[in-house]
């Protein structure tokens, strides 16, 4: 039976999803816009992206953040898909433990597990740089991912491999011919993931980067912190909508069937 | 069934889950080609009994051993033993198609690849789904019967000499599950293949089996063919979990009162004594607990009992119209309510003599007591 | 070759732990070694001497937990505290009722989810100087309003605690909708009819049966919100200037001008002090609606 909404939730709802996606879509706007100092509009510029083109810095920093996103990615969807297998078949003491324990990462504030890890490189003397940020990435990618695979494990029926099992498979090929390929959406859905948080990221990036290893965020973030230029804007916007393709491919796939 | 060595044997096996004992020093053994039902509510053991022999559960550490074929096959992983399943929920891959899912067990034993398209078409035909319409299909485009059907026919194809089965029947329709019940002791017929197979179904254990294990926490409450099982159950749980019983408690007193073999006279806590097999285990004065199926029950008016049988006196409470049976619900002057089957002749053209409130007695043969055991 | 993997896979399942740990270790490892230990790594650097050059110098000593126990650092303590409770207040007033109405959206709830989750995965940062874009003098707002004649001149939107607040709001949000949605998706429906059949209109119906049910949701919301809002430190900064500082501010200013290690781990250690506080309260919370 359904229910009819009040009218005021619906206009009071509809209300907050126009303020939820306002700002990013002005400043996707304006990043055509050809008046240099915001506020007025003064027509349709692609200026501001053929710009991004002339700055090397920019495309340095893009080709950063992909490069980390990319190689954290992986490491992070392999380590991470191996703890969810771990944490829905094994039977262990403790299980409910480390389960909570995974959650940790997730939980703690930004800022704390940067100055950690800061902290933790500047005692064993490894120097701020690509390789830094990729170890971070990954140590905050494998919760994520291993939440994403886990709830996707523990939705599959166990007596698939059961089955698998009887029929002459051992564990290793039950796994390969059956588990695997059922869970393959689920793991490219957690991949995509932690692509996306690894793009995106700021804070933690912001403190285990050195001085070359600039990714586009942090170069973001200083530029802002210089002053505001549309050039921005245009790279934000670039940001964001890599960001949209990859979230909406993930979604497409966690929601398929296998 | 059949005079060879038993081909399942489990000695003593036990199975603990943390602190809680699923299975509990079980025994019992199943010949070839018999059709054998474990029986019993939830939580009694049957599920792990059966994964015990599958092979997905090993048993305790000093926990007995199952043997299959004479071999001791604790350690054997499910793909090292001669088994094939059929699982609650199916279990078919759905990523594969009907075919596929029918070839798997096929590849992995390797198979020479020319045989295989052959032996899938010959297991749906078994199973009595066209090749043709259904083999190219996924799990989800069919329905719950013709799921079952190909489940069935993944683990026939391998011709395994054990068939496993976990509740196949139970999420279909009343008429299905009737028809599938026949088709099952058809196909363990035509294949002479071992069954074993596992419901808490009642009615299915009796309808398919050459012998049940009725099991209650943990253990094995009582083993044999479904005669056996019905007319002499041996505990009171056997009694009341197979059809419907009426109890009886009292206190043997004495042996005489006639009959073939002897009988014991037994004192209920109220109403008039009965007589009751001679059991060798009576002893003067111990308790006695007896049951007996409401089909062996008979009503006399007062004065008309049949003699040699015994008889107990009561009002009668209610008159219910079965179909096939008229059950008539006694209370009896003690206080206890026992149920009375009798045949339905057509209540239109012959109805029964009996309506509320008249006074009755229900009598029966001293022979047709089952004495139970301590449970 | 195929005897030798079949010996290794009994092994392994015949001892589902050992099987269970061979799989969880790398990653645990992963995360033990660079989540774990940093955090251990900074509690005791919380405890020892401020070095020279920045960095550390041996030897015990509580004084930098003392200095945070000054009320200048207390008041960027408690307007923390107070910004980021206000900020989870306002997700939940906002967020429940989007959370509701998806909810009950049928055919439209996939869509909705993922217009709720796409900002949800967009770079904070991004949103963050969309904010900017939007609040300052010479931003969108300011300029509508005077080109409405609104107003005369622009309003000092941007470096304001509303500013912070508005951004981490908006910053926050979606981590309110999706746990409250969840618990609201498996409301059984059948439960309102049962309370309508009782005799309760729509608003007890609300008050008595939904909102007690989904409170789960509310507190996990709650708590995805409230800890973030603790440690925000990107968004005090861009949108709030020098008057609204906050803890994770302050704690940046350890790492980088100031140098005064020890100290900034003194402060993260007492942030997270209450981040625990919270887990521990979400923790009974959700003990207590699981037994009720």
């Amino acid at each position: 039976m359904t229910r009819r909404l009040p009218r005021a939730l619906v206009h009071l709802v509809g209300a907050i999803f126009v303020c939820l996606h306002l700002p990013v879509a002005v400043l996707v706007l304006y990043s055509f816009n050809a008046s240099r100092y915001a506020a007025g509009w003064s027509g349709v510029t692609l200026e501001w992206y053929r710009r991004l083109l002339d700055r090397p810095d920019i495309l340095r920093a893009l080709r950063l953040s992909l490069e980390v996103a990319s190689l954290s990615t992986i490491l992070a969807t392999l380590l991470g898909t191996l703890v969810a297998l771990g944490l829905a078949r094994g039977r262990f003491r403790g299980r409910s433990v480390t389960e909570g324990g995974l959650y940790l990462p997730i939980v703690t504030p930004e800022i704390i597990v940067g100055v950690a890890m800061l902290i933790l490189f500047a005692a064993l003397r490894v120097p701020l740089g690509v390789g830094t940020i990729v170890v971070a990435h990954v140590a905050f990618n494998i919760p994520f991912v291993a939440v994403v695979v886990l709830a996707r494990l523990r939705g599959m029926d166990r007596s698939l491999e059961e089955a698998a099992l009887v029929l002459g498979a051992d564990e290793a090929t039950a796994f390969r011919r059956v588990t695997l390929p059922l869970l393959a959406p689920g793991v490219l859905a957690g991949a995509l993931l932690a692509f996306t948080l690894s793009l995106d990221d700021f804070v933690i990036t912001f403190f285990v980067s050195g001085p070359g290893s600039t990714t586009l965020p942090v170069l973001v973030y200083s530029m802002v912190r210089r002053g505001i230029e549309p050039t921005i804007n245009a790279v934000s916007a670039v940001l964001v909508f890599v960001t949209t393709l990859t979230i909406v491919a993930a979604e497409r796939l966690a929601a398929r069937r296998a | 069934m059949t005079a060879s060595p038993p081909l399942v044997e489990f000695r003593r096996v036990s199975k603990s889950f943390g602190d809680v004992r699923a299975v509990d020093a079980v025994s019992f053994s199943i010949f070839r080609g018999e059709f054998f039902s474990l029986l019993g509510p939830s939580g009694c053991g049957k599920t792990t009994t059966l994964r015990l022999l599958a092979g997905f559960e090993a048993p305790d550490p000093d926990g007995g051993e199952v043997r299959i074929d004479g071999a001791v096959v604790n350690a054997r992983r499910p793909y090292e033993r001669p088994i094939g399943m059929v699982f609650q929920s199916y279990a078919l891959f759905p990523h594969l198609s009907v075919e596929r899912n029918v070839a798997f067990g096929l590849e992995q034993h390797k198979v020479p690849r020319a045989e295989i398209p052959g032996r899938v078409e010959r297991a749906l035909e078994l199973v009595r789904l066209a090749p043709g319409t259904f083999a190219r299909r996924r799990p989800h485009q069919l329905s719950g019967g013709q799921r079952q059907r190909v489940a069935l026919a993944r683990a026939l194809v391998l011709e395994p000499e054990i068939l496993l089965l976990d509740e196949p029947l139970g999420a279909l329709d009343l008429k299905l599950r009737k028809e599938m019940q026949l088709e099952l002791k058809a196909l363990n017929r035509e294949l002479a293949m071992t069954f074993v197979y596992v419901t808490h179904d009642q009615e299915e254990a009796l309808t398919m089996s050459d012998r049940i294990a009725v099991m209650s926490e943990a253990r094995v409450a009582q083993l044999g063919t479904p005669a056996e099982i019905y007319e002499n159950p041996r505990t009171e749980f056997v009694a009341g979990f197979i059809g419907e019983v009426n109890l009886f408690q009292g206190r043997a007193a004495g042996q005489g009162g006639g009959g073939a073999g002897g009988t014991w006279t037994v004192v209920p806590t109220s109403g008039p004594a009965f007589q009751v097999p001679h059991q060798a285990a009576f002893e003067e004065g111990a308790p006695v607990r007896i049951a007996v199926r409401p089909e062996w029950l008979d009503l006399h008016r007062p004065g008309e009992v049949p003699a040699g049988e015994n008889a107990v006196p009561g009002v009668i409470r209610e008159v219910v119209y079965l179909g096939e049976t008229m059950h008539v619900v006694v209370t009896l002057a003690s206080g206890a309510v026992v149920r009375v089957a009798l045949r339905n002749e057509g209540q239109l053209l012959k109805p029964l003599p009996w309506r509320r409130g008249d006074a009755a007695l229900v009598a029966w043969r001293p022979e047709d007591c089952q004495v139970l055991e301590a449970d | 070759m195929a005897g030798a993997r079949r010996r290794l896979l009994s092994w392994f399942a015949r001892r589902p732990a050992a099987g269970a740990w061979a799989l969880l270790g790398p990653g645990l490892a992963w995360l033990t070694l660079f989540f774990a230990v940093p955090l251990a790594v900074l509690f005791g650097y919380s405890l020892m001497h401020r070095g020279t050059y920045g960095g550390v110098a041996p030897g015990f000593t509580l004084e930098h937990y003392r200095r945070f126990l000054d009320p200048l650092y207390l008041v960027v303590a408690g307007r923390t505290l107070w910004i980021a409770l206000a900020t989870t207040a306002l997700c939940l007033l906002l967020g429940y009722p989007v959370a509701y109405a998806i909810a009950r959206a049928g055919r439209w709830r996939n869509a909705l989810l993922l217009l709720v989750v796409l900002p949800f995965w967009t770079s904070f940062l991004v949103r963050t100087y969309a904010m900017i874009v939007l609040l300052r003098d010479s931003g969108v707002i300011n300029a509508v309003l005077l080109g409405l004649g609104l107003t005369s001149a622009p309003l000092d939107l941007l470096y304001t605690p509303g500013a912070v607040l508005a951004g981490l709001v908006y910053g926050y949000l979606p981590f309110m909708i999706l746990p409250i949605y969840a618990s609201l998706e498996r409301l059984d429906l059948a439960l309102l009819d049962a309370a309508e059949a009782l005799g309760a209109r729509a608003p007890a119906r609300f008050w008595r049966v939904t909102l007690p049910l989904s409170l789960p949701g509310v507190a996990a919301g709650s708590l995805l919100v409230f800890i973030p809002a603790l440690g925000a430190f990107l968004t005090p900064d861009l949108l709030g200037g020098a008057k609204t500082m906050m803890l994770g501010n302050l704690v940046q200013n350890q790492f980088g001008a100031a140098r005064d290690w020890p100290f900034g781990a003194a402060i993260s250690f007492a942030l997270m002090g209450v981040v625990f506080v919270a887990l521990l309260v979400w923790l009974r919370v959700r003990d207590a609606g699981e037994a009720a």
